[in-house]
């Protein structure tokens, strides 16, 4: 565990989270008392096999649901007895979600995407937002297709803009769910690649994956088996998507 | 979001699905066009009667034999002979607010001249009639008193009548046969076209009403007399003045009640008025209806739209809208949808009672207040029928919209 690590600002905090779904008459334990804390800065995966509880924690952990019992505590915030415009207005300031298949709005350019969240905020004038989603765009590597619209994009750009879109809000946490799941080989390790680069800008990243092989490029990794914890491991050698990417055989088309 | 940005996205996804919204809009555009097109035409029908009618002159007065009928109670036929030459001649002796009387007696039958004839009606009438209904004789002159004194065999004759039986060549001289009576024309009228009800008003014959009395109908009373009134600021005291001239000659006393009618120009107006709007409101009311089907057309297309953009509400639900912003962004678009098939409709609408309604010989007037109206019932159609799609949206789970495939 990391219990070393004290001193760092704790973005994530799960106490004893439960999580019981009724169908029909019976009690279906989707999560049965999980607690961990995320410390700012983290890359963690979490891993488990479908049935493992691992949606149902991403939902806990994007604010999307609440638990039955526990509590769950983000950057500060406990979020058990919110309300749903509450949760809504929560994940807008503190949550940047990566969906597998990018989620964007169609026939809509990669800048208006990116601006998604951020019109959500009434903190924002349309100048900021649009300054906003130009920087998000920049800094994975789209700066020059601000105006493509979503049909006109492979899937690994679509899934850059999606990673933008995440990041607009300045998030406490960026959610990953499945995000190299719809990708081949070759663009999924792309991915990786900025999902380290934004590791080492020090941004909290959780990416949840049924994909082991991601774990060895991640700084720590939660196994969940039967909604509970099975294994909570730290990776002292993170190893290199770059590398590994130079590594793969070319594709064919290039 | 504020509402400028949420107007955008909303006109934005009705852009995107430009063959659907357009369909959508297409009832709203039919409906809203029908309405106002039908409004234009009542409208304008009720403008050209009273055009009409005030070129019959607005200060006409008719009186009629028989109590006021309007409770639609049987009456003797003695009751219809009230109006006698007595009265005729104590009117004009005793007059003050009256300018103008000519007592009527009307036979309609067969007009023969040579081998032509036609169907037409003849009124008996004094000199003073053509100056009531403000007749121009263009060919020829008027009878006399002097002819309705001898009860003159002389008429005064409408184009259709010269059409139809001159062939349009003059007929001032020529002698016509009407049930046997052989008249001498000696006037045409200038023509006056059809009215609104589509009546002839050029198939006349104008002859002194004691040749039509005696000559003709062999009758001893009136069938009405019309008079005008000085100004139609005056009709309501020259009623009181000939109610109270006929009341005495009638010898009514105390509570009888009148045994004839007056009714003035007015009051046919307001009548007619009312009979056109009520014509109007039927047709409004059948167009109205299918502004009613457009709306539920325009909720049946809201809802096939918010759940085939599911995992869009989903996402939106995701990065921070609430419920309420959800709901209002597709009650906006529901209510883009409706305005702008309303504007369409306005259009259309417009252009068709402007441009193709008196195309077709119908009088047609836009009345500005039904294209306001229009537009705000568009707005409510958008709001109350985009409502229950917008709750649809609103009360999504976000867990399962944005996997929703």
């Amino acid at each position: 565990m990391a219990e070393e690590k004290d001193s760092r600002k704790v973005v994530i905090e799960l106490q004893d989270v439960k999580r019981y779904f009724q169908v029909g008459s019976e009690t279906v334990k989707a999560l049965r008392g999980v607690s961990f804390k995320i410390y700012e800065g983290e890359f963690v995966t979490i891993q488990g096999t479908s049935g493992s509880g691992k949606s149902t924690l991403l939902n806990q952990l994007g604010c999307l649901d609440t638990p039955t019992s526990g509590e769950y505590i983000l950057d500060g915030t406990p979020v058990r007895r919110m309300s749903k415009n509450q949760r809504a207005k929560l994940r807008n300031r503190k949550i940047g979600f990566v969906f597998q298949n990018y989620n964007l709005l169609a026939k809509t350019t990669a800048v208006e995407n990116v601006e998604l969240p951020l019109m959500y905020n009434n903190k924002y004038n349309a100048k900021q937002r649009r300054e906003a989603a130009i920087k998000a765009l920049q800094a994975v590597g789209l700066g020059d297709r601000l105006e493509h619209k979503s049909n006109q994009m492979s899937g690994g750009q679509m899934q850059r803009v999606a990673i933008a879109r995440a990041l607009v809000n300045n998030p406490a946490v960026l959610l990953a769910d499945e995000a190299t799941g719809n990708l081949d080989t070759h663009t999924s390790f792309e991915m990786l690649v900025l999902f380290q680069e934004l590791y080492k800008k020090g941004h909290t990243i959780i990416f949840v994956t049924h994909n082991p092989e991601i774990a060895e490029y991640a700084s720590r990794n939660i196994n969940l088996r039967d909604g509970k914890i099975r294994e909570d491991t730290i990776n002292t050698n993170i190893k290199s998507a770059a590398e590994a990417l130079a590594a793969l055989p070319k594709p064919q088309d290039d | 979001m504020n509402i400028l940005n949420l107007f955008k996205v909303s006109i934005n996804a009705v852009a995107n699905n430009k063959m659907r919204s357009f369909l959508s809009m297409l009832g709203i555009i039919i409906g809203v066009a029908a309405v106002i097109i039908m409004m234009a035409i009542g409208q304008g029908s009720k403008e050209s009667i009273r055009k009409e009618l005030s070129t019959m002159g607005t200060n006409l007065l008719t009186i009629r034999p028989g109590a006021d009928m309007r409770g639609g109670v049987r009456q003797d036929p003695s009751a219809m002979q009230t109006l006698k030459m007595a009265d005729y001649q104590r009117i004009v002796a005793e007059k003050k607010y009256v300018t103008y009387v000519s007592p009527e007696v009307t036979s309609g039958g067969q007009v023969i001249y040579g081998n032509n004839n036609t169907n037409t009606t003849v009124y008996g009438e004094s000199p003073d009639y053509l100056d009531i209904k403000q007749w121009v004789v263009e060919e020829g002159d008027c009878f006399t008193e002097e002819d309705v004194h001898k009860a003159a065999k002389v008429a005064v004759v409408g184009k259709t009548i010269v059409t139809e039986l001159f062939n349009g060549a003059d007929p001032i001289g020529k002698t016509i046969r009407f049930k046997s009576i052989p008249m001498r024309i000696i006037g045409v009228l200038k023509s006056k076209g059809y009215n609104s009800w589509g009546m002839d008003q050029d198939n006349v014959i104008i002859a002194p009403y004691t040749t039509v009395m005696k000559r003709i109908n062999a009758q001893t009373y009136f069938s009405s007399i019309v008079c005008s009134a000085i100004t139609e600021e005056l009709s309501d005291a020259a009623i009181e003045e000939l109610t109270q001239i006929l009341r005495e000659n009638h010898k009514l006393k105390g509570e009888a009640v009148d045994d004839f009618t007056i009714r003035s120009q007015a009051e046919m107006m307001e009548t007619m008025s009312t009979t056109m709007d009520t014509v109007t409101l039927i047709l409004v009311v059948a167009a109205a209806f299918s502004l009613l089907v457009a709306g539920i057309g325009i909720m049946n297309i809201m809802l096939v739209s918010v759940t085939e953009r599911t995992k869009e509400i989903g996402l939106r639900m995701a990065v921070g809208a609430t419920g309420a912003v959800i709901s209002l962004q597709f009650l906006i678009e529901s209510v883009v949808i409706s305005v702008t098939g309303g504007l369409l409709g306005i259009l259309v609408g417009f252009s068709v009672s402007e441009f193709v309604v008196p195309m077709v010989g119908m009088p047609s007037s836009v009345p500005a207040w039904s294209i306001y109206v229009s537009f705000l019932v568009c707005v409510v159609i958008g709001i109350l029928f985009g409502y229950i799609p917008a709750q649809k949206a609103a009360n999504m789970d976000p867990i399962e919209a944005i996997r929703h495939e």
